[in-house]
């Protein structure tokens, strides 16, 4: 009996893998979505503001105004571009040309470094909110720095108020792929576990070879196994695929162990396949279980595993909802084996809910699913 | 062994309290039309659904209580055929093969048993999906077949596909039964395959009419068949005339003749049918299983699509009877393969014409051609007199299609869809108004008028599919294998609007699976391997194959032996 | 031949308002996408959890404490007092940041020299390191003016006096909402020209179509027209949500934004028959379109600008038609720009829309038979 069973389960998995090899779209989601995704998003999603384009309004040029717009053209972070009047700086805004204006009033000089009105007036372009607040951010580092130089170089003692010191840990430059591609990691699992996976159950229904296969000595266990095993495998090779171009395209470093980033990611596999299971047994046509793996799989992994977006700042009805997406644990198990280590803490009890949620998912996709098309 | 359920309840009644028993060692067939219950039969004996009430046994297991026992001994072949399109024919085996448990020392023979059978020997490295649809259903068997199960399965096997394979199909099955004592259940929506089994059990609606020999059933017409021919009348106002004669339970045109079925054992008398207009000649002739149904169904007046036996008037149109169609040296290639190659043939106003022929013989390639959906790689063709590439909007304009599955807008109404199609060919104001008026009255299709057209039934869908390809009163009609899956009656409903629409002088291609159907069609092309092997009447066809040992050929016959006279000598070189 | 096309149009649309499945992929993933990306795709900062360090207990410190903890961006959830406990609670992310108060910062306050802060942040989300950088600086300026004042101090240098133009408050959602608009109207539409061709040839009744004497030309207008309909009616719903729910401003004038929606529509039908055209089965298109939008979304600027990206990249934006509407949808709703001034956004989505259009075309001609 038992002998039959795992000729059985053989012979399954070897007609899976042959439909895996023979299919281009299942090899296309596994292997090359993940490298097209991980360069669109590394390349394409960037929060690091770069080339700022700033206009310089300097109403009286003198020694001081000078060295001071030497410090914008010395900047990674802009490209000024000199106006004559302030009302040219801001058609140049409101055609886009220009994200921030830097207008230095004719008492730049003897307003510096003296006490009240503020001689420097600073418009930036608002609607991206965060970009603003970035280039606010770049514009005060700017500011502060040439300020501290020509104290130097003139002698002059500030009084300024606080000494404050910036120590970001993990992520020193603080480079935005870093934290990106370790999160796209998730979402391309995702992809390969619950799309796929609803999308290949749900062909079977569609081209009838499901009840063939119903109609036959394999249990109702062997056949989930053996859409579970194929499929893991695949999304694990995608896994892989994109640690290596994570740390060999983008420098990612990987502090935590190898071993580890396995585990883990062998128990969200899982969940995401589970989940594929437990859609497919929803909607037996392939267009709706590709609707529904999107809207319920894909897109919560992009929108609530802060991959992005900060859970934290959600609003708590949303915040409460991203606690069943199961990206959200595995993402913050890969920020921290990819930049911080082998952080316990953190890696156990998140996989403890990783795994729970796979328990939960393949035991209602197995009770689900039933040797019988009703 | 003994089966018995009732499957009542439900929104929609599937079944309702059927019983019948498939007897050990003999080829059962579940015979009715679409919608009758055969597939609800087939997956409740699989295990695969469960009965609302009653029980039903396979070999002495409880299928409800145990589907897993049972699965393991029967061999199950669903609607189609459950192959995996991108695995060879040899994984395909394989597959089963392991599911099934079949030990690997006795697999090597096991196999080439099967393939000498199927014939799929040479083939075993191609993939399911590259095979024909007879090749496809021959190893939808085998795997059925692999591990020798004592019981058979097969939901609707030969649904589809052509004589020949359904011919080379029956044999397969017959040989088992014979060799291994198998025992077989199997559903079929054709009526002459009936005949061919042990016992059949009629399904109607959800119900048994009655299960028996196939003999018994013919007996009981003993008597009541006749062949009716008369001259100074065409033969399909003759069939009117006589379908509406009292006593007179079925009327189907035969080649030059017309068919009927009585309703005692007596023939009509010639004045009741003539009124002393033409001479009338009336001969006994055997009784078919088809007759049995068709007398079965009217007499319990359980027609899924009743309703059909208002007069339809067959108006003589004037007119010069010209060729409609005229076809010159077609050809169609795809890459290196020669679908269709240098095909001529002409087709007159006010002619039935039958394009016939296996699966793959480059029929439905002709078909597509004809209609404007598909370029000619090469040869002329023209449609009343236009030719399809110079004027092709204009062609169009005068031809009507109606496809081969329903294909209309499922989620529109069956006004919508009429109002839709009437558009579509330019129809407006009034006109438009009185054509969609026309068509729900003479189609009778006014009760329904306002549902989704996914919820008629079949043969309702399929009358609205007729009208819709009616609205612009085209000059041509093409009918691609109009009837598959309607029941019987349904289908003589349909080619009386055929015969009257052609009497109009409407000319009408149409290709179908039916052998009786062509005998409707006043000339008939067969095809194959992209050529037409034969062009003429279907007595004439019959005819050719008249010997000693078939005096008196079906259409079925006359088919198959000119296939295979045509396929054998290339067969036999590849 | 226009009586053929309204049939044609009206068909369409009664098909997709008909069909439960067409129905919910016009209702259901807009919905979701609208309360999911106007709420949860946010760059403020709301409740970041931070722990103070707090080693100088006076009423100065305990001041800067207090603005952190009463910062709306801010929580407190712990309060520690040795250097051993700030790893731990970083490391297991029970914190973003931890404010370290210096054992001397009265001290130094009162003698005049700066006192010292130090902030240790978890950089394992870099982004949201960098935003609260930003939030902890503006709260440190007023905190340095609140003291300066106190004791009767001269502001020390001057400051920059930073104000934004067009969202003032730099809320997300009013730059996020209006990308919604065209990030939606691009989905629908797409979705439903690159499906409806699919669709009747799976269900066989586009032979039926084409033995009609329709033109070919004639079908692509009757399939256009119904994804420009929908695309701008949900388009126009989640204008008058962002403005009626989400409060953002509405400073231009609809003719401006209509027009780019137009335009945007028209390009994006284009890509949506190349799609149908090339699709034998509803699975294909809905994978093609997939792989349109998932490109189109992030090339476009639509969460990250465009500036940030390596200079090829921006290049490849050009092509992007979503790229242009984000302008055109959020210069109408803040910047209260005009028609006039948005023509070099509409030049170039009309550009790509005759593009697509004409190779749709073309290929639909070819494909037909």
């Amino acid at each position: 009996m038992n002998a039959r069973r795992w000729m059985r389960l053989r012979g399954l998995l070897r007609k899976e893998s042959l439909q895996i090899l023979r299919d281009p779209s299942s090899i296309a989601i596994a292997f090359v979505m993940p490298v097209v995704l991980l360069l669109l998003i590394g390349y394409g999603l960037s929060l690091d503001a770069k080339n700022v384009p700033l206009a310089l309004v300097i109403e009286n040029p003198n020694a001081e105004s000078a060295s001071f717009a030497a410090g914008f053209f010395q900047s990674p972070y802009f490209i000024p571009v000199r106006f004559g009047a302030v009302q040219d700086a801001e058609a140049a805004m409101r055609a886009r040309e220009v994200d921030g204006i830097i207008w230095l009033r004719s008492n730049f000089t003897r307003q510096m470094l003296g006490a009240g009105a503020a001689p420097i007036g600073v418009i930036v372009n608002g609607v991206d909110a965060n970009n603003a607040r970035i280039v606010e951010g770049y514009l005060q580092q700017v500011w502060a720095g040439w300020l501290a130089s020509y104290a130097a170089a003139h002698g002059i003692a500030f009084a300024e108020p606080l000494n404050v010191e910036f120590r970001v840990w993990f992520n020193p430059a603080v480079e935005s792929a870093d934290f990106l591609a370790p999160g796209l990691i998730a979402l391309i699992m995702t992809l390969t576990g619950a799309l796929l996976t609803a999308m290949v159950v749900a062909r079977e229904w569609e081209r009838g070879t499901m009840e063939a296969l119903l109609v036959t000595p394999a249990a109702i266990s062997e056949i989930i196994v053996s859409k579970l095993l194929p499929y893991f495998g695949l999304g694990m090779g995608g896994m892989a695929l994109s640690v290596a171009v994570t740390t060999g395209l983008f420098h990612v470093p990987l502090r935590g162990s190898i071993w580890l980033l396995m585990a883990a990611s062998a128990v969200f596999m899982l969940s995401a396949l589970g989940m594929g299971l437990v859609i497919s047994t929803f909607s037996k046509n392939q267009f709706a279980a590709g609707q529904i793996a999107i809207t319920v799989a894909y897109m919560p992994a992009f929108m609530l595993s802060g991959f992005v977006f900060d859970i934290a700042s959600m609003p708590a009805p949303i915040r409460v909802i991203t606690y069943v997406v199961g990206a959200r644990y595995f993402v913050a198990i890969l920020q921290s084996l990819f930049l911080a280590g082998n952080v316990w803490p953190v890696v156990l009890p998140n996989m403890a809910a990783l795994a729970l949620m796979a328990a939960i998912f393949i035991a209602v996709a197995r009770r689900l699913a039933r040797k019988s098309l009703e | 062994m003994s089966k018995s359920f009732a499957r009542a309840g439900r929104i929609v009644a599937a079944l309702d309290r059927v019983s019948f028993i498939a007897r050990r060692a003999l080829v059962t067939g579940l015979i009715g039309s679409d919608g009758s219950g055969k597939t609800t039969v087939m997956r409740l004996a699989a295990g695969l659904y469960l009965p609302n009430a009653g029980r039903i046994e396979v070999l002495g297991i409880d299928a409800a209580a145990d589907p897993q026992r049972v699965q393991s001994i029967i061999g199950y072949m669903p609607q189609r055929f459950g192959l995996y399109e991108d695995l060879s024919v040899q994984e395909n085996l394989d597959l089963h093969a392991d599911l099934h448990g079949v030990a690997h020392p006795d697999r090597p023979g096991r196999y080439a048993d099967l393939m000498h059978m199927t014939g799929l020997a040479p083939f075993t490295r191609r993939l399911a999906g590259k095979l024909s649809g007879g090749m496809k259903q021959k190893l939808g068997l085998a795997c059925a077949l692999i591990a020798a199960p004592p019981f058979l399965l097969l939901d609707e096997p030969t649904v589809g596909v052509d004589p020949v394979s359904r011919r080379e199909l029956w044999v397969i099955v017959h040989r088992l039964v014979e060799e291994r004592g198998a025992t077989v259940l199997l559903s079929t929506s054709y009526l002459d395959e009936a005949e061919r089994c042990d016992e059949v059990v009629l399904m109607q609606g959800g119900g048994v009419l009655g299960q028996d020999r196939p003999q018994a059933y013919t007996r009981r017409l003993e008597g009541r068949s006749f062949r009716v021919s008369a001259s100074g009348i065409s033969k399909r106002a003759l069939q009117e005339r006589i379908g509406r004669a009292p006593g007179v339970l079925d009327a189907t045109i035969q080649g030059s003749h017309v068919r009927i079925v009585t309703e005692r054992a007596a023939p009509p008398s010639p004045a009741q049918v003539a009124g002393g207009e033409f001479p009338l000649e009336i001969a006994p002739v055997a009784p078919r299983f088809e007759d049995s149904f068709i007398s079965l169904l009217k007499e319990q007046g359980k027609s899924a699509s009743a309703g059909g036996d208002r007069a339809i008037p067959l108006a003589r149109a004037d007119g010069a009877d010209g060729d409609v169609i005229v076809v010159r040296n077609l050809s169609r290639r795809f890459g290196d393969f020669q679908a269709v190659s240098d095909i001529s043939f002409t087709v007159r106003r006010g002619e039935i014409f039958g394009l016939l022929g296996a699966n793959g013989a480059g029929k439905s390639t002709t078909f597509r051609m004809l209609c404007g959906l598909l370029p000619a790689s090469g040869g002329s063709l023209s449609l009343a007199g236009l030719d399809l590439r110079v004027a092709p909007a204009r062609a169009r304009g005068r031809i009507g299609y109606m496809a081969q599955k329903f294909s209309l807008y499922g989620d529109l109404s069956a006004r919508e869809n009429l109002r839709f199609f009437s558009a579509a060919y330019g129809l407006a104001g009034a006109r438009r108004q009185d054509r969609i008026a026309w068509a729900l009255d003479e189609f009778a299709l006014r009760p329904f008028a306002d549902a989704p057209s996914r919820d008629l039934p079949l043969g309702f869908k399929q009358r609205l599919a007729l009208a819709a390809a009616l609205m612009h009163e085209p000059e041509i009609l093409f009918l691609d294998e109009p009837t598959s899956g309607v029941d019987p009656l349904g289908r003589r409903d349909f080619w009386r609007r055929i015969n009257a629409l052609a009497e109009g002088g409407i000319t009408v291609m149409v290709t179908t699976h039916f052998m009786d159907e062509a005998e409707y069609c006043d000339r008939l092309a067969i095809m194959s391997r992209g050529r037409i092997l034969a062009e003429s009447g279907s007595e004439e066809m019959r005819a050719r194959f008249r010997s000693a040992a078939l005096p008196n050929p079906t259409m079925e016959d006359a088919f198959v032996a000119l296939i295979a006279a045509a396929e054998a000598p290339s067969a036999g070189a590849a | 031949m226009l009586r053929r096309i309204a049939a044609l149009i009206v068909k369409e649309l009664l098909a997709v308002l008909k069909d439960g499945k067409s129905r919910f992929v016009l209702i259901a993933p807009p919905l979701i996408q609208l309360i999911v990306f106007g709420y949860a795709a946010t760059f403020d900062l709301n409740h970041v959890p931070f722990a103070a360090y707090n080693e100088d207990p006076s009423a100065a410190s305990r001041e800067l404490v207090a603005r952190f903890a009463g910062s709306p961006a801010f929580t407190e959830v712990a309060s520690i007092h040795s250097d051993g406990e700030i790893a731990p609670l970083i490391d297991r992310r029970k914190v973003l940041m931890v404010l370290h108060i210096d054992r001397r910062f009265t001290r130094d306050l009162m003698r005049g020299s700066p006192g010292r802060v130090q902030f240790i942040l978890d950089g394992r989300n870099s982004n949201t390191a960098l935003i609260a950088m930003g939030y902890a600086n503006a709260i440190l300026n007023t905190y340095g003016d609140w003291w300066s004042a106190r004791r009767g101090l001269k502001p020390a240098r001057a400051v920059l006096d930073i104000r934004a133009r067009f969202n003032e408050n730099l809320d997300s959602q009013w730059f996020i909402v209006p990308g919604i608009v065209a990030l939606l109207a691009e989905i629908v539409t797409l979705l439903m020209t690159a499906l409806s061709v699919a669709r009747e040839r799976e269900a066989g009744t586009f032979d039926q179509l084409l033995v009609t004497p329709m033109r070919p030309v004639e079908i692509l207008i009757g399939k256009s027209a119904p994804g420009l309909l929908v695309g701008v009616i949900e388009a126009t719903a989640i204008v008058v949500a962002g403005v009626v729910w989400f409060h953002v401003p509405m400073r231009g004038g609809l003719f401006a934004l209509y027009a780019g929606l137009l335009l945007f529509v028209l390009s994006v039908i284009g890509a949506g028959l190349m799609i149908s055209s090339l699709a034998a089965t509803q699975q294909q298109a809905l994978l093609g379109a997939f792989m349109f939008i998932a490109p189109s979304t992030i090339l476009s600027g639509f969460a990250t600008p465009i500036a940030n990206m390596p200079r090829l990249i921006q290049y490849v934006t050009y092509l992007n038609p979503l790229r242009y509407i984000l302008i055109v949808a959020r210069g109408v709703f803040l910047e209260g720009a005009t028609a006039g001034s948005l023509i070099p956004q509409y030049w170039p989505m009309a550009l790509i829309g005759i593009v697509t259009l004409a190779v749709a075309g073309a290929m639909f001609r070819r494909r037909l038979y």
